[in-house]
This record gives C-alpha cells, sequence and structure tokens, in this order.
C-alpha cells in the first residue's frame, strides 16, 4: 500500500498543473531566498492568499516548492555578502564569507549547494519513511528532553567561544538575558519590557539575527574603498572542487543531514539553532581546527546540508500532530487547513497519498532549485564586483525591510539600530556573536522546558533514559570541544588574539562596564517578581556579571598578553581609506532610523538613498535616481504583494486623512 | 419554538433570512457602493494564525456580497497578544466601510479582563459577522471513568493541565475546571493547543481539550482505540443565550449537563457567572467582524446583508470544512445579541476573576 502511495503520488506530482504551481513556489522561494534576511515566513505570507480555492495537490506544491529552494538560495547573501541570507544560515557566513572574500565564492557556493541538494533529498527520504513510524519517537521527547536538546545547544558556546571562554560565556549570558524580556513562560509576568506592548512578546529573532551579522558587517565592508571580492574575479574558479570538497567530506555531509532531520523532526528547538549545532559538531570532530572561521570548506557543508535536512524531518510532527516546529511551517499549516487538510493521523492513513505528494514536491523542487540556482550564480555574484557603496544601501533597505516583518512596527527598526550597535561592538571588542545569538534563541526554550519538566515530572526527570543518554552527548560533545584548547585552538569566530597592542584600553573597559549594567539591571527588574518568573533571568545575570567581571580584571589592569583583551580596532587599519568609518556609519543608520519617524518608511527611504548616493557614494544623478526607483519599486512590490503599511511617522501620523498608499 | 440564529443552518433558510434582511432595510443599502474599492480586513494576528485562516476564508465570499463587490484584503498586524492592532485599529480606522476588524477571544479577553493596556472600547464596534467555535475537553481512559456523572471518584486526584497561559484562551477551560470542582494543576508555557495535546499523549498531562476540527481529527482516533474519554463540550449559545449542545457533538454533554451529572444540580454563583462570560467571548462568540465607531448605519446593513449572503452561499457552505466546522453563523441582526453578550460581563464577576487569578496565579493586570 506504502509503495503503491508513493507512486501514485509521483504520479499526481507530474502532471503539468501541479508541475506549474510547484515552479510558483520555488521561484517564489528564490527570490525571497536571495534577498538577504528574508525567510521562509515572508515565502509563506505571500503565497498563503494564492492557495485559497486552489485544488490540494497544486496549493500543497506551490508551499513546499518554496521550501528547499529557499534553504538554497539562502546561501548566496550568506557567503557572498557575510549577511544571513534568513535566520537558518547564519553559521554558514563563518567560513562561507572568507572563502568568498579569498576569491574562492565559487568552491563555496557548489560545496554548499551540492551539500544543501543531498541534505534536502535526505530529508525526503526521511520523511518517506519515518512519517509511518515517528509517532512513538516524537511521543517520548517531553519537556524534560527537550530541556537537555536545549541544554545540548548552550553547549556549543564552548567551540564557538574563539580566543576566549569567558566572553563567550558572558556573551551567551548576554543573549540569555535579552531573550528573557517580555513574558515569562512560567507565570506570564512581564519582565524587562518597560511596560511597552512592544517587548511582550520579546525581542524578534529576525532582528537580533540581522542585528548581530548584517549590520556589523555592512559597516565594515564600508570602511574599504573597494568591492567584496578582494581578487579581480568575482566567484573564481572551483565549480568543481566545491563539489569534490563535499564527496570528499561525505560521511561528515551524511551525518549532519541525520542530525538535521533528527533535530527537526522533534518539535520544540526550533529551527535557527541547527545550523549553530551543526557547525559546532564540524569543530568538535575535527582534528585540524586551524582554518575554521577563515575559509574552512568544511565549515560550509556542515550547516547547510543541516539545514536543507530539517526541512524534510521538520514535516514528520507538522504532518502528524498538526504542530508546526517553526514560523513557516505554522503558515504551511492554515494553508493545509485553508484547502481543507486538518493534518493528524490521517496523514499516514487514508491521506497517505497527500503525504507522499508532499514528499515529492519536496524532492523535485529540491534539484530545480539546485540547478536554478548554480545557473544564477554567475550573474548574482557580480555583486561581488561592485563597488560597496553602491551595493550598501540595498543592503540596508533589504535588512531593515526584513526587520520590520515580525511585528510591522516602527520600534522593529530602533531595535535594529540599538542592538546593531551593540553587535558592532560585540565584534570589534571579540566578543563571540555566535554565542550570544546561541544563548537569546535557546533563552525562552531553556526556561520554558526546566520549569514544565520540573511541573510535569519534578527533579526525578533528570533519571529518564533519553534525558541521560543526552546528557552523555553533552559531556561528549563538551571534552570533543575541550580538546581544541590544548592543540590548534578552538573557532576564531572574532577576531584572533595576537597580544593587544592598543594604545587605549578604555573603549574595552567601557564596553565591559556597559555588559556588567545590563546584568545588574537584569537583577533589578526581576528581582520583585514571583520565584519561577525571576528564577532563570537572576540565574542568568549572575552567571554573566561573574564572566564579567573576571573579563573586566585583567582588562582593568592593563594585562595586554590576556586572553580576554582583545580590540579589533588595533589593527585598525592600513586599508581603512572607505567612504564611512564606524561613527559616521552609525550616524547614517541613526538618521535613517530618525526620518522613517518623521516621515515613515517610504520617503525616508527615498531620500536615504539620495542622500547616501550623492554623498558618499558620489553618484552621478543619473545613476542616484536609476538606483532609488529600483529601491522604490522593490519595496513598493513586496509590500504590495503583503498587503502591509510600512512602518509610519509622526508626520504622517498627523497628514493620514490627506495621504494614500504608500505614503501613509 | 426555531430561535432566529438556528434558521441560519439551512442554506435555503438562511437566502430566505437574507431576503427578509433585505426587504427589511430597503433604499439606503441601495446607496452604498464599493465598486472599484479595497477593503482592508484587519487581523491583530500574524499570517496563519486562527483569525488569519478565518478572515482568508470568508474574504471572497464577502468579497463577491459586498455591493460593487470590492476588492477584499486581509491586512495582519500582529503584536502584543493582538492587543497593539486592535489599539491601532480603534484609533485610526476610518468609519467609511473600507476598514473591516476581525478578532478572536484573546483580543475579547484582556477587554473583559480589565487590562490596563487596553485602548479599545468593544461596546463602539458595529458587529457585523460572529462565528462560534467549539471544544471538546477529554481525559485519559485509565482513570476507569467513562462520563461526567462519575468525575466525583477523582475529585481528589491531583490532574495536570498543559496551559498556554492564565490569561489565554485557556483561562475558560481553567474556570471550567474551577467551577466543577476538579484539582487541577496548570502547567504553563505551551505555544498551542497541539503542545497541549501532545503533552497529554506522553502522558504529561492527564485533562486536556481540544478545539472541534483537532478533536476530530486527533483526539477520536484516540477515544476509539480506548486511550481517552470525552468528558464535555463547551456547547453553543442559542439566540436566548442559553447554552445548547455542541452540534459537531451532539452525543457529548454540554458543560452545564456535565456539572449536573456530577453534583446533580445546575450550577450558579460568581464563578459561574465568570466562566459563562469567557465561554462566550471565547467559544461561542470566539471571532466576531466589526466595522468602526460611528460607520453610518447604511454601510453597516449593507456588510450585515452580505455577510448573511455570503453565509447562505452554497459554494461556501460547500466548502467550509474544517475552518467554519458545523457551527451556526451569527448574522444579520442575530451578531448584534451574541456580541453584546461576548463583550460584557458583570462588574462582580470581573472582580472574581482577577482575584482568582492574583491569588493562584500571581497575574495582575494593572
Amino acid at each position: 500500500m506504502v509503495i503503491d502511495a508513493l507512486f501514485e503520488a509521483l504520479g499526481n506530482v507530474l502532471t503539468l498543473q501541479h508541475f506549474t504551481y510547484l515552479m510558483v513556489g520555488v521561484l517564489v522561494g528564490l527570490v525571497v531566498g536571495i534577498l538577504p534576511g528574508l525567510g521562509g515566513i515572508v515565502g509563506m505570507s505571500l503565497l498563503l492568499p494564492f492557495v485559497y480555492g486552489m485544488d490540494a495537490t497544486s496549493a500543497l506544491a506551490m508551499l513546499i516548492g518554496m521550501l528547499p529552494v529557499l534553504a538554497i538560495a539562502d546561501t548566496f547573501a550568506s557567503v557572498l555578502m557575510g549577511i544571513p541570507g534568513s535566520s537558518a544560515s547564519q553559521a554558514t557566513i563563518l567560513d562561507g564569507f572568507p572563502m568568498a572574500k579569498k576569491g574562492q565564492a565559487a568552491r563555496a557556493l557548489s560545496a554548499a549547494f551540492t551539500a544543501s541538494l543531498f541534505g534536502g533529498l535526505f530529508g525526503a527520504a526521511v520523511l518517506t519513511v519515518c512519517v509511518l513510524a515517528a509517532r512513538p519517537l516524537i511521543l517520548s521527547f517531553g519537556a524534560a528532553e527537550l530541556f537537555m536538546l536545549t541544554l545540548f545547544g548552550l553547549s556549543m558556546v564552548g567551540v564557538l567561544s574563539g580566543q576566549s571562554l569567558l566572553k563567550g560565556i558572558a556573551a551567551c549570558a548576554l543573549g540569555l538575558a535579552l531573550g528573557a524580556v517580555g513574558a515569562a513562560p512560567a507565570t506570564g509576568e512581564y519582565r524587562m519590557d518597560f511596560g511597552t506592548l512592544y517587548l511582550m512578546d520579546g525581542v524578534p529573532l529576525v532582528i537580533v539575527g540581522l542585528a548581530l551579522f548584517a549590520v556589523p558587517e555592512i559597516g565594515d565592508l564600508l570602511r574599504k574603498n573597494s568591492t567584496i571580492a578582494e581578487r579581480k574575479s568575482s566567484l573564481g574558479t572551483g565549480w568543481l572542487q566545491g563539489i569534490r570538497d563535499t564527496w570528499a567530506y561525505r560521511w561528515l555531509t551524511l551525518r549532519c543531514s541525520g542530525l538535521g532531520a533528527i533535530l527537526g523532526m522533534i518539535p520544540g528547538l526550533g529551527g535557527s539553532v541547527v545550523d549553530w549545532i551543526a557547525y559546532g559538531h564540524v569543530v568538535q570532530t575535527s582534528k585540524d581546527r586551524s582554518q575554521f572561521g577563515k575559509g574552512d570548506v568544511r565549515g560550509v557543508i556542515a550547516p547547510e546540508s543541516t539545514t536543507s535536512a530539517k526541512e524534510g524531518g521538520g514535516l514528520v510532527p507538522t504532518l502528524l500532530f498538526g504542530i508546526p516546529g517553526s514560523g513557516s511551517m505554522a503558515i504551511f499549516l492554515a494553508g493545509m487547513i485553508l484547502i481543507g487538510l486538518q493534518p493528524g493521523p490521517a496523514m499516514v492513513g487514508q491521506n497517505l497519498g497527500v503525504t507522499y505528494t508532499i514528499v515529492w514536491s519536496l524532492a523535485i523542487a529540491n534539484v530545480i532549485g539546485t540547478v536554478l540556482c548554480i545557473v544564477l550564480a554567475p550573474n548574482i555574484a557580480r555583486i561581488t564586483t561592485i563597488r560597496y557603496a553602491l551595493v550598501a544601501p540595498f543592503m540596508i533597505l533589504v535588512i531593515s525591510f526584513a526587520a520590520f516583518q515580525p511585528s510591522r512596527s516602527y520600534l522593529d527598526l530602533v531595535t535594529l539600530l540599538v542592538l546593531g550597535v551593540v553587535g558592532i561592538l560585540l565584534r570589534r571588542f571579540g566578543w563571540p556573536r555566535p554565542a550570544f545569538l546561541i544563548g537569546f534563541v535557546l533563552a525562552t526554550q531553556g526556561e520554558r522546558y526546566l520549569y514544565q519538566a520540573l511541573q510535569f515530572s519534578g527533579w526525578s526527570f533528570f533519571g529518564r533514559p533519553i534525558v541521560i543518554v543526552i546528557g552523555l552527548i553533552i559531556i561528549l560533545s563538551v571534552w570533543l570541544g575541550a580538546r581544541a584548547n590544548k592543540g590548534g585552538g578552538s573557532v576564531q569566530t572574532e577576531g584572533s588574539g595576537a597580544i593587544s597592542d592598543s594604545t587605549h584600553m578604555w573603549p574595552q573597559v567601557a564596553f565591559t562596564a556597559g555588559v556588567i549594567c545590563v546584568f545588574v539591571f537584569t537583577l533589578y527588574e526581576t528581582v520583585g517578581l514571583s520565584l519561577l518568573g525571576k528564577v532563570f533571568p537572576i540565574g542568568v545575570a549572575l552567571v554573566g556579571l561573574l564572566a564579567a567581571l573576571l573579563i573586566i580584571w585583567p582588562q582593568w589592569r592593563g594585562n595586554r598578553a590576556s586572553r580576554e583583551v582583545f580590540d579589533g580596532e588595533d589593527a585598525r587599519r592600513i586599508d581603512d581609506d572607505g567612504p564611512v568609518g564606524p561613527l559616521f556609519y552609525v550616524a547614517w543608520l541613526a538618521a535613517f532610523v530618525g526620518a522613517i519617524g518623521l516621515v515613515g518608511y517610504f520617503l525616508a527611504l527615498v531620500a536615504f538613498f539620495v542622500a547616501f548616493l550623492r554623498i558618499v557614494a558620489k553618484s552621478s544623478w543619473g545613476q542616484t535616481l536609476v538606483l532609488t526607483g529600483a529601491a522604490a519599486g522593490l519595496v513598493l512590490l513586496l509590500a504590495s504583494a503583503l498587503n502591509m503599511v510600512m512602518p509610519s511617522g509622526l508626520l504622517q501620523d498627523h497628514f493620514h486623512n490627506y495621504l494614500i498608499w504608500p505614503l501613509r | 419554538m426555531k430561535s432566529p440564529m438556528r434558521l441560519a443552518r439551512g442554506a435555503v433558510a438562511a437566502v430566505i433570512a437574507a431576503a427578509g434582511l433585505a426587504l427589511a432595510t430597503p433604499g439606503p443599502a441601495a446607496a452604498v457602493d464599493f465598486s472599484g474599492k479595497t477593503v482592508e480586513w484587519w487581523i491583530p494576528f500574524s499570517e496563519g494564525g486562527g483569525s488569519d485562516v478565518w478572515a482568508r476564508f470568508f474574504a471572497p465570499y464577502l468579497a463577491r456580497h459586498l455591493p460593487g463587490q470590492p476588492n477584499v484584503i486581509i491586512r495582519n498586524v500582529p503584536g502584543g497578544g493582538s492587543i497593539t492592532g486592535t489599539n491601532e485599529f480603534a484609533a485610526r480606522a476610518r468609519p467609511d466601510g473600507l476598514s473591516l476588524l476581525g478578532t478572536s477571544g484573546s483580543t475579547q479577553f484582556p477587554y473583559l479582563l480589565g487590562d490596563t493596556r487596553v485602548r479599545y472600547e468593544m461596546a463602539d464596534f458595529e458587529p457585523v459577522l460572529v462565528s462560534p467555535t467549539g471544544g471538546v475537553v477529554y481525559i485519559p481512559a485509565s482513570f476507569g471513568i467513562t462520563d461526567a456523572s462519575e468525575l466525583g471518584q477523582i475529585a481528589d486526584r491531583e490532574l495536570v493541565y498543559a496551559s498556554q497561559g492564565a490569561t489565554s484562551l485557556d483561562l475558560v477551560p481553567m474556570l471550567a475546571f474551577e467551577v466543577l470542582g476538579l484539582n487541577v494543576r496548570h502547567v504553563f508555557g505551551m505555544t498551542g493547543r497541539g503542545d497541549g495535546r501532545l503533552a497529554f499523549e506522553r502522558g504529561e498531562a492527564t485533562i486536556d481539550y481540544q478545539t472541534s476540527s483537532a478533536y476530530l481529527t486527533n483526539v477520536v482516533p484516540l477515544v476509539e482505540a480506548g486511550d481517552a474519554v470525552p468528558l464535555f463540550s463547551y456547547g453553543v449559545l442559542d439566540a436566548e443565550g442559553n447554552v445548547q449542545r455542541d452540534p459537531s457533538f451532539p452525543d457529548i454533554p454540554h458543560f452545564l449537563e456535565a456539572y449536573e451529572m456530577m453534583h446533580g444540580e445546575p450550577p450558579s454563583g460568581v464563578a459561574f457567572d465568570a466562566y459563562m462570560a469567557f465561554f462566550s467571548a471565547g467559544f461561542a462568540a470566539q471571532k466576531p467582524a466589526m466595522l468602526p465607531r460611528g460607520t453610518a448605519p447604511e454601510i453597516v446593513e449593507a456588510y450585515r446583508q452580505a455577510f448573511a449572503e455570503a453565509v447562505a452561499d452554497p459554494a461556501l457552505q460547500a466548502a467550509k470544512g474544517e475552518v467554519l466546522g458545523e457551527y451556526d453563523q451569527a448574522v444579520g441582526e442575530d451578531t448584534v445579541p451574541l456580541y453584546q453578550v461576548a463583550t460584557s460581563i458583570d462588574p462582580e464577576a470581573r472582580e472574581w476573576v482577577r482575584g482568582y487569578l492574583r491569588d493562584n496565579h500571581r497575574v495582575t493586570l494593572d
């Protein structure tokens, strides 16, 4: 029966109508994937309005067709521009972008695409088989097991800390404290929300990811008066080399695909840490770690195969239990309900054909997506040969547009600006941003699952067999990571630690003091809450405080040999001849956000483009107008497709009744 | 006597009702014309939520039956547990018939509880459609209880309920358990009812409820396998405000019946009043569609008539499936009393709930 269903579904998928809709999904996924910062949620939101009234297989083909392509195409931004293509492809930046700078973009991309293709097909295969038998596996992961998985994720901080483990711990605690903003999972009390509705649900993940990785990177590239690619050729050669790389590390690819499929299958961990877990895994299990963070192809293969395999795995709980594993799955579920399908046990019974239609769509879209990305790569890669001052405003456009997707609020942009400055400082002073991000992502889950596990089964949950197994894996993983410190050192995520010879020590002391203030504030804000509401933020703040104090001590003493002393401005910078220094860059961003607050997003964007292109890029009026027009057109197209009002400013609110879209 | 709301059940009957409405309001309705316009249907939740799906389902039928057949688009304004978007609508939407609001129990609850962040007055809006929904409470079969009359046997036993939060829609089961006198520990922080069902299937939770369509697809198999036993449905409200059995579950007693089976008398008292207020807002009239304050009566009429015709549309009836379930949609003049029940609460009952939440779950709403 299963085999019959499988082939019957293939027949359905290969009809012209089904295939056409699949291609619609693939193309939307491609565009959304290429645009930095936009991920599955935006893609699904774009497609959802069309679902209604379509027949079931066409609608499923369209929605599913988008997923794998997005996971493949988001590599472009990560590798070519050092900006997260979506929240699932952040880890790819660490090695992919250095490879692109070294002129190995083609090799990095082809390795990423082949790893993605393999991972995606592996995920589809897992879905085919596991959907029949995964019920007991998923049911065996209760709150206690999910808490242990969260700890597993946090244990990756060890290998992602770079030269200073203390800074890794403090950065992770900072992320955890930021993640504690909003309603406490156990009690619903509001923490550190400054009495605003905006912070009630916490800070959106998309914004944190863009602020930590995209904002600093754009600023850094603007300091150099050049293009992204430091060599002449945009892509370099090495298409075949990339494929050979994936083949050479085939066992790694397989392992990471398996990891992705399993982590995707367990609902509750969320999709946005699996890339970091994969990255941590490849570092832990490699003998030679000297090149990680500087352009090791394994650092591209591991996260890419994992995130693609995750898509297939993530569909298992979605279809079997109707429980979405991620934001995009939640919208996919809504689409299913709109076409009259309620997920549940029937998906492996009378609706098995539907399930296998999904499997085939996933597999076929994977192949088509990979081919399209390879075909398009040379053209897309040309962006790295364009003077960066012309590229930067577009990057700022896309990340600001992506930033206000979660709540469509002006405050999204203010948050992006504030956290962006934090990201710039973290980078400058060598505080590992991956550790911060992991802490942020896992904060809510860690607290929620610990509380639930204690409520459901008390402290005895530590005796549950799967909990013990995961506990042993964590110990093994920490041990594997710790070996690094004797041998080649762990990953250099934030600059390497030669003996610091900075003339001024005060900037880093001031920053560390600022971090201490954040932890003190966390303590002050939460100490008055009920026990269940405060125990987590207070614990985090105390750990962070201790680590930060240990960091500030050598900095204060001026001990330049210490691992904790680092200032990225030291080596600055012979090639520091770019159009915009760091302070001016922040000023530009602040002016943009301020202008939005005054006249709204659309007008502020136009003004920002004209000003930036004329003053910074020194473009001619003709070029300025063409580029500004293109930017305005792109924004209007996306905004109208999503039926959204862009964040508005005070003047707009005042004259609201006299204005028409897009001005209002 | 057959209530006006019941009339809407059959498509034919609803057409007659709609025709009656049209006759009752001659003239002005004809002046309303939306041709070439775009109606924005505000949903204070993100894409993919229950209210979003509900509005997206209705939108094409609404467009077809409004005068001039405007373009109807969904505008998601998420954040702040739906308070943000509703506040914004109340402050900003113009009463020209081109802005419509669709909310949910999670919008009504903070309003009923007197949450200070709420800046909307539900009584100011003009309801034009009210959609009910339902749910069924069930327990593991291993307790050896076959129906609600035997609930007294486990009155001493501590049950565990996996909740999304004390002020979420899960307030309704919380109050139901309180009224019944069950000893239930609420474990918070679930991200959806699906999480709760999973916790139940794992054995972590020992009492749970699912909304109708999720119950039918995911719990009925458990009941058939002998793993779970349904206790009661929340029921629906008829036009006189009486609780009736849920049309999706004619064989399952509703909450009031279950109470009588357990205690031998109908429920009463302030806790029960509070339960009824939140049950109405969270289930019996969960999703209202509303026009802004001060909308001209002829526009309100045009919308009420359009929704009446939309609900009677055979195409909608054929497609409603999981989205609307078996529930009668309140349309036309029927929306007003149901909306009023769902958006009002006795001050004494409100104070009781606030005190209950404060004392038992440390929830403060100021």
